[in-house]
């Protein structure tokens, strides 16, 4: 189980992988065009401190708000062939990839973390735009799979955050072939009786939302976030037609149907508790006493059930370290 | 009067001597009749060497051509008692997947996959084998159908992609296409797909979430088409070609990657000049898939299908 080894503390990876400096200590908001202090853009989670515009959110700053006293501890992802086609275009795919690795301080565009959630062991795998534009080929795949493994093992929710324009073309056929492989990944999950959730973010299109990111038990999604199939671009073109108002957004997907929830980035953590809560504690107001295990006792004083304990079965086990 | 692609120019001016040549033979004169079976080997010599060394982009145009034959060509031919089945119960019927109950050599079956259209009518009626959500439910309703009478699953693969429309998006295209798979690869029964001409993206995987996934010699199958896939890459559409050869998307590198599990030998100048040779190609291999399936408790054909897919790429580690 080599690859379940998670160590990293996300403090020691921020201090060493701190970005640098922004050129620009003011920032625009590309929504209401005013200025923010980046300091203030930060400490608000990239929504802009004016017009609550949802702007881009780096994976482990995401991660670091999600959990408590934001700790939790890195899923090791398999390695996977990196550039299995020998991509080319105007440029190397393997020096792509290695400029988004420099960049993002990431080896591909998925991180999972296994952490508490309002006291919940809870899985989430979140998608690093900055990487690649999110695409999800062979490292992504395999990662969400690991996701939804580490969660059954765990007995913990999963939680998908993609960020993602899709399948990533330069590993050709292999990346189309994940949208099954995490569509099993989502399966295993459902079949382990937990809960999935997806919080879509901007933007969620193509081989990514045909695929893991509509099969959430629960959809949802940020404000304003582009979320859809077939670029808007592609639709243009191909019906020679004005898009609607709000087309592919997230709104507009609520109206339609195809998301849950349009949900405040600052609500989010307390809504994904909430939601985890009412799934998998479904008698918290009243007291069972367990029948307890042969062999093993509670410890004197423990309460039967403590409110968001029940999950926590799992963590008699010590954690693979 | 035939369709010729653009690398098949020495080819049309042949059969064009040869069609003068069949008028003169009206005349009665033997030697004319030695000329054509001259011609004739020329021409074979000359499909031979062009569609043996086909490259992916010269592929494409094969994969698309418009004589090539489609779903409801290999209905036709493959399929008995073909019974076309309706609608997805829930908004529309959409007549870019085809779907129905059917005997394929004896065996009840449910088939699906995309119709293209063989006139500007029938493109149109079809939209052009793009289907839109109302198609992949109409699929997983059809699939489900098939596990419930434990009948297997036969999908013909033909499609450009899913159409990009705003209804499509409003109606929930990727929902719709996420589902289909997950259909796909839940059943309790036997899937083979068979892509016969353009595996067009997620369009196309909907329905080839297959126990066993055949390729036609000539079809193409790719996570973009060439032309999407410059446009973004090289930022403009003339680099098709380039895109094509990067995008590793001809059955035979597909079968090396481990995608499809066969590729399936089209008759000489590909499938369009001799359909009813192709589609028995088809057949047989189909016949042959379903065959090594047999016996198989329903679960373990569900769990062999979900393998198949977990383990691909898994030898690409590095």
């Amino acid at each position: 189980m080599s690859w379940l080894t998670n160590y990293v503390r996300p403090k020691i990876r921020a201090l060493v992988q701190r970005e640098d400096v922004p050129d620009n200590l003011w920032q625009q908001c590309p929504a209401c065009e005013q200025m923010i202090f980046h300091r203030e853009l930060e400490a608000a989670l990239n929504v802009c401190t004016h017009c609550g515009h949802h702007m881009r959110l780096p994976a482990l700053k995401r991660l670091e708000v999600l959990f408590d006293d934001g700790a939790y501890d890195r899923v090791e992802l398999p390695r996977v062939m990196a550039d299995p086609l020998r991509f080319r275009d105007r440029k190397r795919y393997g020096d792509r990839l290695k400029e988004s690795r420099a960049a993002t301080g990431n080896d591909d565009a998925l991180i999972v973390a296994f952490g508490k959630m309002g006291g919940r062991g809870t899985v989430v795998a979140a998608f690093d735009f900055r990487f690649m534009g999110g695409s999800m080929g062979m490292a992504v795949g395999r990662g969400l799979i690991a996701a939804a493994r580490h969660a059954v093992l765990k007995n913990a929710p999963l939680i998908a955050i993609p960020a993602s324009g899709g399948a990533r073309m330069q590993e050709g056929i292999l990346s189309l072939m994940q949208m099954p492989r995490t569509v099993l990944a989502v399966d295993e999950v459902r079949e382990a009786g937990l809960p999935f959730i997806v919080v879509l973010t901007d933007p969620t299109t193509g081989g990514v939302t045909a695929s893991f990111a509509m099969l959430g038990d629960i959809a949802l999604a940020e404000p304003g976030a582009v979320i859809g199939f077939a670029g808007a671009r592609v639709i243009q073109e191909t019906i020679r037609e004005k898009l609607p108002q709000g087309f592919q957004r997230a709104e507009y997907l609520r109206d339609h149907g195809m998301v849950d929830r349009v949900v405040h980035r600052h609500q989010i953590r307390d809504e994904l508790i909430r939601l985890n809560d009412l799934l998998m504690n479904p008698r918290a107001g009243q007291k069972i006493v367990p029948l307890g295990e042969p062999g093993k006792r509670r410890k004197a004083g423990k309460p039967a059930v403590a409110d968001g304990d029940e999950q926590d079965r799992n963590e008699e086990r010590p954690a693979a370290e | 009067m035939q369709n010729f692609l653009e690398f098949e120019k020495s080819i049309a001016e042949l059969e064009g001597k040869m069609e003068e040549l069949r008028h003169l033979s009206d005349i009665g004169d033997i030697k004319i009749a030695d000329e054509v079976s001259r011609l004739q080997t020329r021409i074979d010599r000359s499909l031979n060497q062009i569609y043996s060394k086909l490259s992916p982009w010269q592929k494409v145009q094969v994969a698309r051509h418009p004589d090539r034959p489609h779903c409801n060509d290999y209905i036709a031919a493959l399929i008995d008692d073909f019974t076309p089945l309706a609608g997805d119960r829930g908004f529309a019927e959409d007549a870019a997947v085809m779907g129905g109950l059917g005997r394929f050599r004896g065996r009840s079956c449910v088939v699906v996959g995309q119709e293209k259209g063989n006139d500007t009518e029938s493109r149109v009626a079809h939209n052009f084998g793009m289907a839109r959500p109302e198609g992949y439910r109409k699929a997983q309703r059809l699939m489900r159908l098939a596990e419930r009478f434990q009948l297997p699953v036969v999908t013909f693969v033909d499609t450009a992609g899913a159409y990009p429309g705003i209804g499509a998006e409003e109606r929930g295209q990727a929902e719709a296409i996420a589902r289909a798979m997950q259909v796909c690869l839940d059943i309790r029964v036997p899937v083979i797909s068979v892509i016969i001409g353009e595996g067009g993206s997620g369009g196309a995987i909907a329905i080839a979430a297959a126990n066993t996934v055949l390729m036609m010699e000539h079809a193409v199958y790719s996570v973009i088409s060439p032309e999407g896939c410059a446009s973004i890459l090289w930022r403009s559409g003339d680099h098709a070609e380039e895109a094509a050869e990067a995008l590793k998307l001809t059955a035979q590198d597909l079968l090396k990657l481990g995608v499809v599990d066969g590729v399936i030998d089209e008759p000489l100048g590909a499938a369009h000049r001799d359909p009813l040779m192709a589609m028995k190609a088809a057949g047989d291999a189909v016949e042959k898939a379903l065959e090594a399936l047999d016996g198989l408790d329903p679960d373990t054909v569900r769990a062999r299908r979900r393998e198949r897919f977990l383990n691909i790429g898994n030898d690409k580690l590095s």
